[in-house]
């Protein structure tokens, strides 16, 4: 059905203009953001190994894709990784999201800055003061450090999530589940948790690919043996041009832009 | 993540906790201590530290790093990262600024279109983006072979490891960024508000500074904050875009942990960064407080 064009009161000349000039700017802004993503993508399928020049149509690259082992193993430890700090992740944030509801603490305040500070902080500085923690405390460099870093980093994204949510949500619901009998338990999975599943789900896209392209903070905290994809990345793409890094990224792509995709019908799901 | 949230709202359900509504909210807690406060406190100590000649740290107390920090050499370091990180931002802001308000301005069906190619590349990783701008200014790359063959140049230029390729790999890393918050921001904005200050007289750029400007202002701190903090202290874009011949804060500290091992030295450097990154916050929020009084 289309939408009822709204009659719009006539604007003079001058503002029609910077109205005009602003949605040209809006263009530029777009056609900067994507035309070095659509070459990248658009060169993956080049036949020739240089990138410049077009010599014909291949899927070669992504078929190298598949056999290159580091290129595998690293995605292997990053999705490992990734898989592992979101459901930490998605568990402190969303029992903290309800419980700073829920509850009128002492230093609610407080707490709930420190939260937002690893969302602000810088990541080189987090970097290096997670790595001399670890160093102090003797953990050697690995998945275990590497999962306890993303943690830190995500959870808070996915409480803030939750709590977006939590504002809209009736603050009489979990009362009438207490009082129809409920246990406090029972009221926050059955009565609550339905509510949330949206911004829950949305929350742990959000860490999950967080947690995948996470660069800076990794190199810190990382060991050799779970080398993960960005650091691969990073090695190859310093190297200079290279065709599978190509196809790589435009996989890469094509996976962010479903995630942004899916989270945006969640949170339409969410806002009826 | 368009946002910055609040403190909670005030839920009138909500009830002082006991004992079992703090044993829960302990383990959340403990994290936070244990690994953003805690580091902290360590890396501070550590900055005070100094080190053998086996790069091993020594726990005797000197003020030696922070003297350091304030080397001519290092200064110069942190005097450019700056700079860069304020350019980066200044053009963010110049080219996000209208995008973002534009985008707020639409239909709800446009708008939301619109918003949705803002997320894309800001959720795509930075590797990624930036190894696109490699292909493209590479001496082999897109635009010498470009303005080889239209015989605009007669050699390839040397493009990539300039300060300009390091601009151009920041701005295009951290665009998004600030249009998104400057989008939310503008979207609250109640265009009655700008139609009452032309009505009152306020030519265009009147009203820009005075009303637009001051109401958008939460927006514009964001994006500040997104865009000039992360951008001083960024070393993979400028190792990938800039070689090894612009160095970095960031490079200089990530130096300190790697191949350099004077870890108290790097300690020192992240503090004097984190407390550059605080007054940043400090400024903006007190520049805040005077645009809405």
């Amino acid at each position: 059905m289309p939408a009822p064009i709204a009659k719009r009161p006539l604007l003079p000349t001058g503002l029609r203009l910077l109205n005009w000039s602003l949605g040209a700017w809006t263009a530029l802004v777009f056609l900067f953001l994507y035309l070095p993503i659509a070459v990248l993508v658009f060169y993956s399928f080049n036949t020739s190994k240089l990138n410049v020049v077009w010599e014909g149509f291949t899927f070669k690259w992504y078929a190298a894709l598949v056999e290159n082992t580091p290129l595998l193993s690293a995605l292997k430890n990053s999705l490992i990784i990734a898989a592992v700090a979101t459901v930490l992740s998605v568990l402190i944030g969303t029992v903290g999201a309800w419980l700073l509801h829920r509850y009128r603490y002492r230093f609610a305040r407080s707490i709930q800055t420190l939260v937002c500070i690893p969302m602000i902080m810088p990541e080189i500085v987090m970097g290096i003061s997670l790595l001399i923690l670890f160093t102090v405390s003797q953990l050697e460099l690995g998945f275990t450090t590497v999962i306890l870093s993303h943690v830190t980093f995500c959870f808070p994204f996915v409480l803030v999530a939750v709590q977006a949510r939590l504002h809209g949500l009736d603050p009489a619901l979990e009362e009438a589940a207490l009082d129809l009998g409920a246990t406090p338990l029972k009221a926050f999975l059955l009565v609550i948790m339905p509510c949330l599943l949206p911004a829950v789900i949305s929350g742990g896209l959000m860490a999950f690919t967080l947690s995948l392209d996470e660069y800076i903070i990794t190199v810190f905290t990382n060991g050799l043996e779970s080398r993960t994809l960005p650091q691969e990345v990073f090695g190859l793409a310093r190297k200079g041009l290279n065709p599978m890094l190509n196809a790589m990224s435009a996989v890469f792509i094509v996976t962010t832009i479903a995630f942004v995709l899916f989270s945006e019908y969640l949170r339409r799901l969410a806002a009826r | 993540m368009q946002t910055l949230p609040g403190v909670n709202p005030e839920n009138p359900h909500a009830r002082r906790p006991g004992l079992a509504g703090w044993l829960l909210l302990a383990p959340m807690i403990v994290w936070l201590l244990l690994f953003v406060v805690a580091p902290m406190a360590i890396l501070l100590v550590y900055s005070f530290c100094s080190r053998d000649d086996l790069g091993r740290v020594v726990f005797s107390f000197t003020w030696s790093n922070y003297a350091r920090v304030f080397d001519p050499i290092y200064l110069q370091v942190l005097g450019r990262s700056v700079l860069y990180a304020a350019i980066t931002t200044a053009i963010c802001l110049a080219a996000g600024f209208p995008a973002g308000w534009f985008i707020a301005r639409q239909r709800a069906a446009v708008r939301n279109r619109l918003l949705l190619l803002v997320m894309i590349p800001f959720w795509t990783s930075f590797l990624i983006r930036t190894y696109a701008w490699i292909t493209i200014l590479k001496s082999e790359g897109l635009l010498n072979a470009t303005l080889l063959a239209a015989r605009a140049i007669p050699a390839p230029l040397e493009m990539l490891y300039t300060p300009a390729a390091v601009m151009v790999g920041l701005v295009y890393a951290y665009l998004p960024f600030m249009i998104l918050p400057v989008y939310g921001s503008a979207e609250k904005l109640d265009n009655a508000l700008v139609d009452a200050a032309h009505d009152l007289g306020a030519g265009p750029v009147r009203a820009f500074s005075e009303v637009i400007i001051p109401l958008t202002w939460p927006g514009i701190t964001a994006g500040v904050l997104l865009v000039f903090v992360p951008a001083i202290g960024m070393f993979a874009i400028t190792d990938l875009m800039g070689g090894a011949k612009v160095a970095m804060i960031g490079n200089v500290i990530q130096n300190q942990f790697t191949k350099a091992r004077n870890w108290p030295f790097g300690a020192a450097l992240g503090i004097v960064f984190t407390l550059l990154f605080v007054l940043t916050y400090l400024a903006l929020q007190w520049r805040g407080r005077r645009a809405r009084t």
